[in-house]
């Protein structure tokens, strides 16, 4: 299923990670999945949060520059081979990842992967169709 | 509106004939009466008989910045200290500032020069305006001042800074005519958005910018933001401070106010005047002033003149806007590079909002151009490749222009410090 990821501009310097999670535990935000992508000048903060229009607000207050962006949670076989069923299915699909990371609680016996793919309901398609299962934000809230 | 038809429609040869004649009283005047430009005729071999029009003025020396500061306080004056009834100065940053001394009539020169100003831009006596260049020896504040009490318009003369007291007045008031520098329009834009008040709200519909150059993508953010359209004046305290030129409803070059301030462009480099057109340091005279006179002023200002109609009936010349100074001009490994240059490039990028600023460094003995832009929403993306992509797209664009390579690095918002005044664009922190 569908969800909604923060994501947030950080300049590479010092302190910048550290004010988010200020700002965001200021508001009692729970960060639930993080990944940090960076250059040598710049980083992109990409998380998943228990509210997240709530905590784009909150980071506009403080002057962030921040958005909202669809991504796909993936539930994952934790075996061997697992991460490559669900990648063959969208790659044999012709649909391109362009990031992804993975959640911090399982779903069962399952790993949780978020997913940026640009086409996202036909990824949705793709994975139903073969027997991999998504999850909804309540659903991860749940977990 | 055109204020003064009968100067500014003057048919061409009755302009130059009052200019000729306005020319030889003035080099008569300082051979007379000031011993600094009398030393600097002799010098010339030029006595004012030799004068008998504009033609001759290639013959009279250039006055430079230096020796108007060297000439501080009185050295320079054309009159009695008891005919003069206000002083202003340049702020001084950089040395000794400059004087410029009115009488009674220049000031009616300077009211007259800024009526046009205001006029030509739609203002008129059933307008609020709204003064926000700094009051005091700047001579931006009286001088707006002056010209917005000629044309019989209100004036609320908050000087500037003070942001949220300007939008208070602003839409307590119901301000129809902002004047103030670029680069504070831009900020007040960015204010009133963090305010949430909007510009539809508002009454303004004309704004007079000067004191600093810009672009016409600075001119399409602030006609945008602040929802009126915004006209480049321009002045200088050496010669009488905002007043010199202006533009008119076309928006395409500023009308010299050629009847008191005659222009010329030389090449900087000889000193050489270069045919209309041709891009190089404007050189200005004044033709009727009384307290301190200047002959031949270089003002370091890089335009190019044009001497075509204008569709809205001035027969006067046309400066177009400022293209830079010939002081602020950054040499980077040997290359000449104007900061208005960049800031066209990086304005005329989608989504890009004019914060930025320029720095040169020096390492290894190399000059390194750096261009820190500040990110925004629109520009902002989930994906680090269509950041890098933005980045690098400004670098080649400015390549292409430059023929120097820069580095574009994507800042936070608001890290790029905000002016009041002039904008401080330019940090070079090269020892040489």
């Amino acid at each position: 299923m569908i969800v909604k990821q923060v994501s947030i501009f950080l300049e590479n310097s010092k302190g910048r990670l550290a004010e988010v999670t200020r700002v965001l535990a200021k508001e009692r935000v729970d960060i639930r999945a993080l990944s940090l992508a960076d250059t040598s000048d710049f980083g992109v903060l990409r998380i998943i949060v228990n509210r997240p229009d709530r905590c784009l607000e909150v980071l506009k207050e403080h002057g962030f520059v921040a958005r909202t962006t669809e991504v796909v949670a993936v539930e994952v076989e934790d075996r061997p081979g697992g991460m490559s069923r669900v990648l063959d299915a969208l790659d044999e699909a012709g649909l391109n990842v362009e990031y992804m990371y993975a959640y911090v609680a399982k779903a069962g016996e399952n790993a949780v992967v978020i997913c940026k793919i640009d086409e996202r309901e036909k990824a949705l398609a793709v994975l139903e169709k073969k027997g991999i299962p998504t999850i909804s934000a309540a659903g991860l809230e749940a977990l | 509106m055109i204020w003064n038809p009968d100067y500014e429609t003057l048919p061409k040869g009755e302009l130059t004939r009052l200019q000729d004649e306005r020319l030889g009283s003035l080099v008569d005047a300082l051979y007379r009466r000031v011993e600094f430009f009398r030393a600097k005729m002799d010098a010339a071999g030029v006595k004012p008989r030799d004068i008998r029009g504009l033609a001759d003025l290639p013959g009279l020396p250039f006055t430079t910045k230096d020796e108007l500061r060297s000439g501080y306080p009185f050295e320079l004056l054309a009159v009695d200290l008891k005919e003069i009834v206000e002083i202003h100065t340049s702020s001084g940053t950089t040395g000794k500032p400059v004087v410029d001394a009115y009488t009674a009539g220049d000031l009616d020169t300077w009211a007259e020069s800024m009526a046009r100003t205001l006029s030509a831009g739609g203002a008129t006596r059933h307008d609020i305006v709204q003064n926000a260049y700094g009051y005091g020896l700047f001579t931006g504040g009286l001088g707006v001042h002056y010209g917005a009490r000629r044309i019989g318009a209100t004036v609320l003369p908050i000087s500037g800074g003070n942001t949220k007291r300007q939008l208070e007045l602003m839409r307590d008031f119901g301000t129809t005519v902002l004047t103030c520098t670029p680069s504070y329009a831009l900020y007040l834009a960015e204010a009133m958005r963090e305010e949430g008040m909007s510009t539809g709200n508002l009454g303004l519909r004309a704004g007079f910018f000067g004191a600093e150059p810009w672009s016409d993508n600075m001119r399409v953010e602030i006609q945008a933001n602040l929802g009126l359209s915004a006209y480049d004046i321009y002045g200088l305290t050496e010669i009488i401070g905002p007043g010199v030129a202006f533009e008119c409803e076309n928006q395409d070059g500023l009308h010299v106010n050629e009847d008191l301030f005659f222009p010329e462009i030389v090449d900087p480099a000889t000193g050489r005047p270069l045919p209309d057109g041709q891009k190089g340091e404007l050189v200005i005279t004044t033709l009727t002033k009384q307290g301190t006179p200047i002959l031949r002023y270089r003002t370091r200002d890089i335009t190019y003149l044009d001497r075509s109609a204008c569709s809205c009936g001035r027969t006067t010349i046309r400066m177009h806007r400022l293209l830079g100074r010939t002081d602020d001009m950054l040499i980077v490994r040997g290359v000449n590079v104007f900061p208005s240059q960049i800031e066209e490039i990086i304005l005329g990028i989608e989504g890009v909002e004019p914060h930025y600023q320029i720095i040169v460094d020096r390492r290894n003995q190399l000059d390194s151009l750096e261009v820190q832009v500040e990110m925004n929403e629109r520009l902002f993306s989930d994906e680090i490749r269509n950041l890098e992509h933005t980045e690098s797209l400004i670098e080649s664009r400015l390549y292409a222009t430059l023929n120097i390579h820069t580095r574009v690095k994507l800042v936070e918002p608001k890290t790029i410090a905000r002016s009041e005044g002039k904008a401080k664009r330019i940090i070079d922190k090269r020892q040489i």
